[in-house]
């Protein structure tokens, strides 16, 4: 077996005129996080939304564990391994913390067609529930509903729901936008820790963040990648200095 | 032949009044996002209107302005009263509050003037039929009505695609938020589109009313095949209720006029009309699934 | 808070039980007749919030599966002792024959119907389940076979276990109990692992994708166990009111349930319960007042939409909060 969980090839999506996605390759390999950077407008979002089967490709392939599923709605991908994180934050917000990873076990584990079982008396689902809620920052925060969360706590919820499905990698979208230094550098730890048994791929602004986590950065400039490699390779790449030229702020 | 040129002309008559009232109703639909079962008492409104006016002035053409300016003003005042705290809410609510209106728009007609059906006339100038073609003799108000119709139709066409206000509601169909961060006056675009779809829909009460009858409750019966002209065509699609509207008054009038002869030739005659009648009034049903099966968002999507 | 709720309940069910007595002594005799046609418009109402209030699908046409269960009962009863429905089907008038024919004919068109528009959202759904369940009304209208716009009369009652079903105590209990074991099975559904999944669908169809759950599926599937009550609730009126006809099929009887839905309180247990009882008393205190009750009707349906959020229960508690001096209850 392969060691690319996500693999892409050739992708393109035009909107009228407009290549958004511009024949796109990367992959997504075991043990790695793969960070996508880009200046705004470069089509991440497009990008993102190709890769978990919101929007259908033009062109070009998707795999996931070496399987296309390049015609395969979401659901069927998260089936097969993909869990995601939305940038915008996109919650059940009339449900609680414990609710709301509860479902994503539950969705996991099956058994979302009973109708006369009681979800409080499935004790595997609400232990497993605990253990992801205990160790993190969420742990006291358990029967608080999403609409009273912060917004940094709702990116860390975000981050577990996702976990929730024990997926076999991560689509990162913007786990740090919004948050404030500190929750940020709280966020790399979390990341790095999760990173040790489940590879990501991170769409992310922050590039002190990048820097700190990614294994291997590609960049994305108008729906086209102009460079992959390392985080030095990329810091010293001259092309990408061009493309992020007058906003050297972001690059650091 | 002839019959068949006949019962043409009358589909294309019925889906021209069909496009009249959902011309309205898709841009409601598609600008504002808000469903509107009070769609079919303007419709009445302007047929009792342009009735009552016109039978006390004993001329035809009366009617005509009385009824557009009467839905158009009751289409103002609804807005401006109800429909316009309905914008940031949810369908449900926007259900319920309409079906409210209609409620009380029935038992107010009911109440000041009647349950009887008000006769409407037809014009003398156009009461007797004339042969259009060797041996096809129509009646002339019908053709009147097609007329109009594609009128309103090529005045719509030049009021979305070469004004501005045209501009605003083609922007707005396709994109809500776009049009909001122009900075226009959404609220005046949303009056003036509300009481545009008014007043064709008042136009569209009182032309039918010689053909079918002024009375309470002539709007839902419109208001329900309004709803699968807008589906069929597209919510938002203007182009769309035109085509939709044609296509489906078309093949309800073919099928309601040959059905149960095609049916007697296979089973006996009662059963035959009974059942005809049955399945032609399910035609324009049927097809709306058909087109859901094969495009959910109707045949013209908004903006293309 | 536990205790309070239960007894509560306890108290609501002695109520229930009552009832007959209660209308004997306190009411006219006719009130008891009403009471069940409450409980059974309940029974359609809460089938209808369960898509509606717990999974979000506004549907207007759950007149079509209330009016299958009526004709379910109607032309059972037609073929009793005569040729087969179909050449297949044999008639009856047992009510625990008629009573699963009508929540499986509900359940079928609701799947029929649900396949179709929900492949929509929004707007489109709410004007395509319209739709469909006027086509039904205009075919049962043309069904010339089965009375037409008259419909069927159904002389004698189904049978039940050798009760008396013209007799308006017995009909009571007899509605209570089929009332009381909707309701239970309704309960344990919403508390279900399947309830949570629709609760889910309601508020973000895009997360629960995420989460692997095709929405489709799981609306599909609400839609026709809503069908099916709502043809329960459809049976039992037309066993109700010996009686059925394509006036249980008409859009206004969707707009009805909805009423109920929504003055009770979306997506809340006993709100169909008391937007029924709204609904119905207000329809027939008006109703005995003027010819134009339905004018008073709209009036007050629309005070309600644009006054209040959240329907009578919440009309009630916020009412209950300002007169305790604005603690909630």
């Amino acid at each position: 077996m392969s060691d690319r969980v996500l693999d892409v090839r050739g992708l393109v999506k035009r909107f009228g005129g407009l290549t958004a996605t511009d024949h796109v390759t990367l992959d997504l390999q075991r043990g790695e996080i793969h960070a996508l950077i880009g200046p705004n407008g470069a089509g991440k979002s497009t990008l993102i939304n190709q890769l978990c089967g919101e929007l259908a490709p033009d062109e070009g392939e998707v795999r996931i564990m070496g399987r296309d599923v390049t015609g395969l709605g979401v659901p069927e991908r998260v089936g097969l391994g993909l869990g995601r994180t939305f940038q915008i934050t996109s919650l059940l917000t009339e449900m609680t913390v414990a609710e709301n990873i509860a479902l994503a076990v539950q969705a996991r584990r099956g058994g979302n067609f009973r109708l006369f079982d009681r979800l409080r008396g499935r004790k595997e689902v609400w232990a497993e529930v605990g253990s992801l809620l205990q160790g993190s920052g969420l742990a006291t925060r358990a029967g608080i509903r999403v609409s009273g969360l912060s917004h940094g706590e709702k990116k860390q919820l975000e981050l577990l729901v996702a976990l929730a499905g024990k997926p076999a990698f991560l689509l990162l979208d913007e786990p740090m936008a919004g948050l404030g230094h500190s929750e940020s550098q709280e966020m790399v730890q979390v990341l790095k820790r999760i990173a040790q048994e489940v590879p990501m791929l991170l769409v992310e602004h922050d590039m002190e963040a990048v820097f700190a986590l990614a294994s291997r950065i590609s960049v994305l400039v108008y729906g086209r990648i102009i460079a992959t490699g390392s985080v030095e390779e990329i810091r010293n790449h001259p092309e990408v200095r061009e493309a992020y030229l007058g906003q050297e702020d972001e690059l650091c | 032949m002839i019959l068949i040129l006949e019962q043409l002309l009358n589909g294309l008559q019925y889906g021209v009044m069909l496009f009249l009232m959902a011309a309205g109703l898709t841009l409601i639909f598609g600008i504002m996002g808000v469903i509107n079962l009070a769609h079919g008492s303007l419709f009445m409104v302007g047929a009792y209107a342009g009735t009552l006016a016109a039978a006390q002035a004993g001329n035809f053409w009366i009617g005509i302005p009385v009824a557009i300016v009467a839905a158009g003003v009751a289409g103002l005042v609804v807005e401006a009263v109800v429909i316009r705290r309905l914008y940031a809410r949810d369908h449900l609510d926007q259900v319920l509050a309409t079906f409210a209106l209609l409620l009380i728009a029935n038992q107010g007609v009911t109440y000041f003037i009647g349950r009887q059906p008000v006769p409407a006339n037809i014009p003398a100038a156009l009461a007797s039929p004339i042969e259009l073609l060797p041996g096809l003799i129509y009646p002339p108000y019908r053709l009147v009505i097609i007329a109009a119709g594609l009128l309103v139709a090529l005045g719509l066409y030049w009021l979305i695609n070469r004004t501005r206000i045209g501009m605003l509601v083609r922007a707005g169909a396709t994109n809500r938020e776009m049009v909001r961060a122009l900075g226009v006056d959404i609220r005046l675009l949303y009056t003036v589109v509300f009481g545009l779809g008014a007043l064709l829909a008042g136009l569209a009460g009182y032309l039918s009313g010689p053909i079918s009858a002024v009375q309470v409750g002539m709007g839902e019966q419109v208001l329900l095949a309004t709803f699968v002209v807008v589906v069929v065509g597209g919510v938002g699609s203007i182009r769309g209720a035109f085509w939709a509207g044609i296509l489906l008054g078309v093949v309800d009038t073919m099928l309601r006029a040959f059905l149960p002869g095609l049916l007697r030739q296979v089973m006996p005659a009662s059963e035959a009309d009974a059942l005809g009648i049955g399945i032609a009034s399910m035609g324009i049903y049927l097809l709306m699934a058909l087109v859901l099966l094969i495009r959910p968002k109707g045949l013209f999507v908004a903006g293309r | 808070m536990e205790k309070r709720k239960t007894l509560g309940l306890a108290l609501g069910l002695a109520v229930l039980l009552a009832m007959p007595w209660l209308m004997e002594t306190f009411g006219s005799s006719s009130a008891l007749s009403l009471a069940s046609r409450i409980l059974v418009y309940s029974i359609a109402a809460a089938s209808l919030n369960l898509v509606l209030g717990y999974g979000g699908m506004i549907s207007l046409g759950h007149a079509a599966f209330f009016g299958m269960g009526g004709y379910a009962v109607g032309i059972l009863y037609a073929h009793n002792g005569g040729d087969p429905f179909l050449g297949l089907i044999p008639g009856s008038n047992h009510l625990l024959v008629t009573l699963p024919a009508a929540m499986l004919l509900g359940g079928a068109v609701a799947a029929l119907i649900g396949a179709l528009s929900l492949r929509t959202s929004g707007v489109q759904f709410i004007m395509i389940t319209l739709a469909f369940a006027q086509m039904l009304f205009f075919f049962f209208v043309s069904l010339k076979a089965y009375g037409g716009e008259d419909g069927i009369i159904i002389r004698r009652p189904n049978e039940f276990f050798g009760l008396n079903l013209r007799d308006r105590t017995t009909v009571w209990y007899v509605v209570l109990g089929f009332w009381l074991a909707f309701m239970l099975v309704l309960w344990r559904v919403i508390g279900s692992s399947f309830g949570a999944v629709l609760k889910g669908m309601k508020q973000n169809e895009r997360r629960m994708a995420a989460m692997g759950l095709a929405p489709y599926r799981y609306k599909l599937y609400a839609f026709i166990l809503s069908g099916m009550g709502a043809g329960l609730a459809g049976a039992l009126m037309a066993n109700l009111m010996r009686f059925t006809s394509p006036d249980m099929l008409h859009w206004t009887k969707s707009a009805t349930l909805m009423t109920m839905v929504i003055l009770g309180g979306v997506g809340t247990f006993f709100g169909p319960l008391l937007g029924a009882a709204a609904y119905l008393i207000l329809e027939t205190w008006l109703g005995g007042l003027t010819e134009y009750w339905q004018f008073w009707l709209g009036l007050i349906l629309l005070a309600v939409v644009l006054g209040t959020k959240g329907g009578l229960v919440a009309l009630v508690a916020g009412l209950w909060a300002r007169l305790t001096g604005g603690a909630r209850p």
